[in-house]
């Protein structure tokens, strides 16, 4: 729950705001890429899909049932409309982005990918590794956001792997890093529109965030990384955020 | 072996616009002529395969067949994970060739040598296998691979493979190739050890054991079909591979002779469980490990006393 508390008002705004997607053509191939690349906040992105209208909001009442496809990480695009990647292996969703952004070299196409990454998933090499071809290629149709709620599984991201500086970090690694507060729509926007004009390089917004976003017995409590809620804590949890009935 | 892959991919490169080829920063000028064709589907991937594996699977996923291309460790067991998740799960048709397969890089030592590749590539599910023997079979299996719609892996030596086609072959994934025919024992290859495998069959010849020689060019899937038809016609097969013995080839075989009950003795000829530690060229690794076609041989004619 903290995890997709974090991530949720990115993925809003990206979905609400940014991409260009077609819900009647999901695969249409000049369609921007959304991969969540942090596979484990898999819940909100299914709750926003299903609000933009990828599919009824009602088939979510299945999710976790056994047989489905709403599962604790996102499934393959093969299987359930909206989807990119099926990610929850940390430090795929990069690589997998930045061959979708070539791809569109390649093809012709002017599509933009977004890849949203936890800051615990930066202690993956593989996500530097892309972050040096994305940079050598100077692929600027490419925007990572880093969901930076300063906690990863089992600690604190600083104390875990060194990552300080973070946004110094992107730009050392050759691109263009902007620092916002990932629960402030008007930044987000500000930042993706800043992305959107392009230029020679990819971007990294670093999206600083609380984990447990909106309930305040969540918020920066890190035993909401694995914990479920009961439904007496899901019921105070929705007065909280105003989708109480 | 590797000229070939470069001359073949260049050529199905200018017939189909989705091909695409990542390199590991191998191949110095090797793709000098596939630039020529289209530089802007020549992606220098650098010394990071777990990036390169990903970035064929966005790729793919996209529309296009990418080429993954580096020494086979490390288009391998390096990045398995990536090909696991990224290429197999999503089930897209991304091709990763590694070169310098089993012992061609003997010299280089462990960290070069590749004889786990088919074994770990073999669990996957909806990747084909596939290792050619010469290098018009390599030709064919690139053209069989870049139709597939999922992944394939393709094993490939160095240089200087005999020529055992002397044209590119009719090939099907999951077919053998019957190279030569016999009657008493079937040697089944898959890959680099072929010209030991013929003339260790001319050996069995001489001595009046009619040997049959089999390009078992697909690992997986694998032709049950002949093997079915083996296990009747044959007093003995062996499986022949530059690769451990534990999961490749000679696995594979072995657990369908478990599966059908097959009535067929089998001998199986690779490396053992262990590293090489000391320096030694390939032909050195191959005698040391009993993979000449005379100690072959010799195996066959003991197994048929014994």
């Amino acid at each position: 729950m903290g995890s997709c508390l974090s991530c949720v008002d990115i993925l809003t705004a990206l979905y609400f705001e940014v991409l260009r997607v077609d819900i009647q053509n999901p695969r249409a191939i000049e369609r921007d890429r959304f991969i969540l690349s942090k596979g484990h906040g898999a819940p909100a992105l299914f709750q926003v899909l299903a609000m933009r209208g990828f599919y009824p909001e009602a088939w979510l009442d299945n999710y976790g049932v056994d047989g489905g496809v709403f599962a604790e990480h996102p499934p393959t695009p093969d299987h359930l409309a909206g989807i990119e990647a099926a990610t929850g292996s940390l430090g795929h969703g990069l690589p997998i982005g930045l061959g979708m952004a070539l791809a569109a070299r390649v093809q012709q196409q002017r599509y933009k990918v977004y890849a949203v990454l936890s800051d615990g998933e930066c202690n993956e090499g593989s996500v530097w590794e892309s972050a040096m071809l994305a940079a050598s290629q100077k692929v600027s149709d490419l925007c990572v956001v880093v969901d930076f709620n300063k906690w990863q599984a089992t600690g604190r991201s600083e104390e875990v792997l060194a990552l300080a500086p973070l946004a110094e970090k992107w730009r050392a690694f050759g691109w263009n890093a902007v620092e916002v507060d990932g629960h402030d729509m008007n930044a987000l926007l500000d930042a993706f529109a800043r992305f959107a004009l392009g230029g020679e390089r990819p971007t990294a917004i670093i999206a600083h965030t609380v984990k447990g976003k909106g309930v305040s017995f969540m918020e920066d409590d890190n035993n909401w990384h694995y914990r479920i809620p009961t439904a007496e804590e899901v019921a105070k949890a929705k007065i909280e955020l105003g989708v109480a009935a | 072996m590797r000229n070939a892959f470069a001359d073949e991919v260049t050529k199905l490169a200018s017939q189909d616009a989705r091909v695409i080829m990542l390199s590991g920063d191998i191949g110095n000028k090797l793709f000098d002529n596939f630039k020529k064709v289209d530089e802007r589907r020549f992606y220098n991937c650098g010394v990071a395969e777990a990036n390169m594996m990903g970035v064929a699977a966005g790729m793919a996923l996209s529309g296009l067949r990418p080429v993954v291309y580096t020494i086979t460790p490390f288009t391998t067991t390096r990045c398995f994970e990536q090909i696991r998740v990224d290429a197999c799960y999503h089930h897209v048709p991304v091709t990763i060739v590694g070169t310098g397969s089993g012992l061609s890089y003997a010299e280089l030592g462990p960290t070069h040598h590749s004889l786990e590749d088919l074994a770990i590539l073999r669990t996957l599910p909806g990747m084909s296998v596939l290792a050619p023997c010469d290098a018009n079979e390599l030709r064919a299996c690139m053209r069989a691979a870049l139709k597939q719609d999922g992944p394939v892996y393709i094993r490939i030596g160095k240089k200087g493979e005999a020529v055992v086609f002397n044209e590119v072959p009719a090939l099907t994934i999951g077919k053998v190739a019957i190279v030569r025919p016999g009657s008493d024992v079937a040697l089944l290859c898959a890959g680099t050890l072929m010209a030991e495998t013929l003339e260790a069959a001319t050996q069995l010849n001489a001595q009046g054991i009619s040997t049959e020689v089999v390009s078992m060019h697909s690992i997986k899937p694998l032709d049950v079909d002949y093997l079915a038809a083996a296990a009747t016609r044959f007093k003995l097969i062996a499986t022949i591979e530059e690769h451990g013995l534990i999961g490749g080839l000679g696995s594979a075989v072995a657990e369908w002779r478990s599966r059908v009950n097959a009535p067929v003795r089998q001998l199986a000829f690779g490396t053992p469980d262990e590293f090489m530690h000391e320096v030694g060229s390939q032909e050195y690794a191959r005698r040391k490990y009993g993979l000449t076609a005379g100690d072959m041989a010799t195996a066959v004619v003991n197994a048929l006393k014994g």
